[in-house]
């Protein structure tokens, strides 16, 4: 067979990644609906319910499941925070000490927050139980968490008049025990076919070809990739995550890690249609995801391969930062998903992206990544933008503003501003304190506006919960370590008891009956509208920083 | 609590508390059980099943005269014009697995242009090759800095050196190259690349011969 052009390779690449993730849509989708809402438990799990003494059957109203969410968030944080700071004196360590407190203080936030933004280097500053028992461990929970939220709210639209929207200790054993554990044995199995490591290895120095020293580190590598990705995590067992030959040796393994990060997400509208009794529903937001995503991939995958910029144009691709096994497509896929996604993790350096590449990398994030978004955070932050798309629908079109019959109140559009409002805020605040300082201006490793979008990229991440960055920035300090601390915190769980409460107005109302006032929901018209509150919404908040970050890097072209 | 706190709010507030706290509690049994399941079980059930591919699950581990001298995976630095050159790497001295990672410098940084005007030069006096010529990828360091690859172009750039350097013929090192070259994953996945490692050892064992 001949060889391929790259156009036609990278093209086929995206078509196999689409093929895959239709062929598990309906499957998944209908599975996710049926183990996440059936009143009957596993032996197993009614054995942990009663250790836990919580009643299993009991539905609880928004107040109790956000206070569960909440007090189970607070002690993952307080544990997480604990096991790095003993690390020293744990099993495993490799020898590692305690991680400083605002780096624990940091790096327990992300994992819980579903963020795995990492101050950290994990070759140098965590052991192997760490890792496995640590942050992998909040890679599941965090993702449950999410998903829990996501279907709680689902319930909400569903229920009429009840007020109760589940059972989160329910939701959260079912999602960690039925869904992602088992998914991510099989991913870590394939995984580990592919050639991704998993041992208990240490540091071993071995005198290389040429007669030097190298000295190579294993770990328990396969499990954790299989959840980082599985989970929309993000956090890397090394600093150079999904770039590290370890983490993702082949192309094969690379497209097999998109596939992981995106099948989830991408099944959750599926889903959502069918607990709503009106698969359509799902499709139309399904459309939504997955149109803005492929014009997104589309316009990285171009700046990537054009390669624009005072540094490609001298060098004649935009390769810095970049793998030779995966090239500029598989790497621009791979940026797409993670961004799209609140996943975070890398195969490529964004730092290094073209301005228009590494800005719309960036504008992905700062939509919220609804696109298809985190697991469980996508499926709740589409469906609050669809809320606000009735909203503004109806004010167009004179309609009843309602959404699946439920109608849209003072109430209910108040708790959807304040979702979109809580984000910006922590991530544009942020920033600004961060740029009102010359010590913390020297964080930066770019200048310019180059300098600027790093900054705002990593603000954006802790608040998005993505996890990934322009990587130049030098955050492990004092300051960056607590505010984007901080910044995740808010930025997981404000939303997040926003959507819960959402969820309780929607358990009250009884539906309406669909009238001839009523905006049709699933519908390409209502796509549409749907999808121009997206970006719109996210374009009016940040286009004013945009326009001084990656814009004017892309207008000017010249070296800074 | 303050006392001017009406009684009701102190009673719902201190309700509050008390639901809290008791679904802290639940929250942490069911962290430590998470923790057991998902924290040790998941990991070291597969760290077993590893062992049924050693290979693959230690990273491909490379031996040469009976010992061995890195992993297939990773690259590595190689002192000397007689050797094949990886990329340049910023993963601590060079190729620090301890030290993974990318220059992060932008597209439009004036130090990272330099830099590459740098390499460039030097890499076309190395090479023998025009200085337009050069393969990009040896103008840039890798995401991970331990990129085990070079693309086919970087490999052939740097045929008529080594074999210079080792005293072999010429046409046999290209030979060599061209063996080594591994098109797309099924064709159509990745990059066309060459691993430096096994592409040194082969030249290694060709040198041995000859």
């Amino acid at each position: 067979m001949p060889a391929l052009d790259d156009t036609t390779a990278g093209l086929l690449q995206i078509g196999l990644l689409v093929v895959l993730l239709a062929a598990v849509h309906v499957p998944l989708g209908d599975f996710l609906a049926r183990t996440l809402t059936s009143p009957r438990h596993l032996r197993a799990e009614r054995a942990l319910y009663r250790v836990l003494r919580v009643d299993g059957d009991a539905d609880t109203r928004w107040p109790t499941y956000a206070v569960s969410v909440l007090a189970f968030s607070t002690v993952s944080i307080l544990f997480l925070y604990t096991f790095l700071r003993l690390q020293r004196f744990l099993p495993l360590s490799l020898g590692m000490p305690a991680m400083e407190a605002t780096q624990a203080w940091n790096t327990a936030v992300s994992f819980t927050a579903n963020t795995n933004w990492q101050s950290y280097s994990g070759e140098a500053a965590v052991g192997h139980l760490v890792q496995m028992a640590g942050l992998a461990v909040q890679n599941f929970v965090s993702a449950a968490v999410g998903l829990s939220v996501a279907i709680a709210l689902v319930r909400g639209l569903v229920r009429a008049g009840t007020g109760t929207i589940g059972n989160f200790w329910v939701d959260l054993t079912r999602s960690t025990l039925r869904v992602l554990l088992p998914m991510a044995v099989v991913a870590a199995v394939l995984l580990l076919l592919c050639g991704v490591v998993q041992n208990l290895s240490g540091a071993t120095a071995h005198t290389t070809l040429a007669g030097g020293t190298q000295t190579v580190v294993g770990g328990p590598i396969a499990s954790q990739e299989a959840v980082k990705l599985l989970g929309t995590n993000g956090g890397g067992f090394f600093n150079a995550n999904s770039a590290h030959p370890f983490e993702n040796p082949t192309p094969l393994s690379n497209l097999l890690q998109v596939f992981l990060i995106l099948v989830i997400p991408s099944s959750l509208p599926r889903t959502f249609g069918t607990l709503v009794g009106d698969t359509r529903q799902g499709l139309a937001v399904l459309s939504v995801m997955g149109g803005i995503f492929a014009v997104s991939l589309a316009l990285t995958t171009w700046a990537e391969v054009h390669a624009g910029g005072a540094v490609p144009q001298a060098v004649g691709a935009a390769v810095e930062g970049k793998e030779t096994r995966f090239g500029e497509w598989a790497s621009a896929l791979f940026a797409t998903a993670t961004t799209s996604t609140s996943t975070g993790a890398v195969n490529s350096f964004h730092d290094s992206y073209t301005a228009l590449g590494g800005g719309v990398v960036l504008f992905n994030v700062l939509l919220g990544e609804v696109t298809p978004g985190g697991v469980g955070s996508g499926l709740y932050g589409i469906l609050v933008l669809a809320v606000i798309a009735v909203f503004v629908g109806g004010l167009m079109v004179g309609r009843t503003p309602e959404y699946l019959g439920k109608k849209i109140r003072q109430r209910e559009i108040t708790l959807a501003a304040l979702y979109l409002l809580a984000t910006p805020f922590a991530l544009l605040s942020g920033t600004a304190i961060a740029l009102s300082s010359e010590a913390t201006r020297s964080a930066l490793l770019n200048s310019g506006p180059h300098g600027l979008t790093e900054l705002m990229y990593g603000f954006a991440s802790a608040a998005n919960n993505n996890g990934s960055a322009f990587a130049g920035l030098g955050a492990n300090t004092p300051f960056y370590n607590t505010a984007l601390g901080l910044a995740m915190w808010i930025g997981r769980f404000v939303p997040m008891v926003l959507v819960i409460a959402l969820a309780g107005a929607f358990a009250r109302q009884r539906p309406a009956a669909p009238t001839a006032g009523t905006l049709p929901t699933r519908t390409p018209t209502f796509a549409g509208l749907h999808a121009t509150v997206v970006v719109v919404v996210t374009g009016l908040t940040f286009f004013p920083a945009l326009a001084l970050g990656p814009l004017a890097e892309a207008l000017s072209g010249a070296a800074s | 609590m303050s006392t001017s706190t009406p009684p009701a709010l102190r009673t719902r507030s201190g309700a509050t508390a008390a639901a809290f706290l008791r679904q802290a509690r639940t929250g942490l049994l069911l962290l430590l059980a998470a923790t057991l399941v998902c924290g040790l079980l998941y990991p070291l059930a597969l760290v077993a099943a590893g062992r049924l591919v050693p290979g693959r699950a230690d990273g491909q581990l490379v031996r040469h005269d009976g010992r061995v001298v890195g992993s297939a995976l990773l690259g590595q630095s190689f002192e000397g014009a007689q050797w094949f050159q990886p990329r340049p790497s910023v993963a601590g001295e060079g190729y620090d697995p301890l030290a993974s990672g990318a220059s992060n410098l932008g597209p439009s940084s004036a130090e990272l242009l330099a830099t590459v005007q740098q390499r460039r030069a030097e890499v076309a006096a190395r090479d023998g090759v025009a200085p337009a010529d050069v393969a990009p990828e040896a103008l840039t360091a890798s995401g991970s800095g331990l990129d085990p690859d070079v693309s086919p172009e970087l490999a052939r750039q740097q045929v008529q050196r080594v074999a210079r350097e080792r005293g072999l013929d010429e046409a046999a090192v290209a030979a060599l190259v061209e063996e080594h070259v591994q098109g797309r994953q099924w064709g159509f996945l990745g990059e066309p690349r060459v691993n430096v490692l096994q592409l040194n050892l082969a030249l290694e064992r060709l040198a041995g011969r000859g």
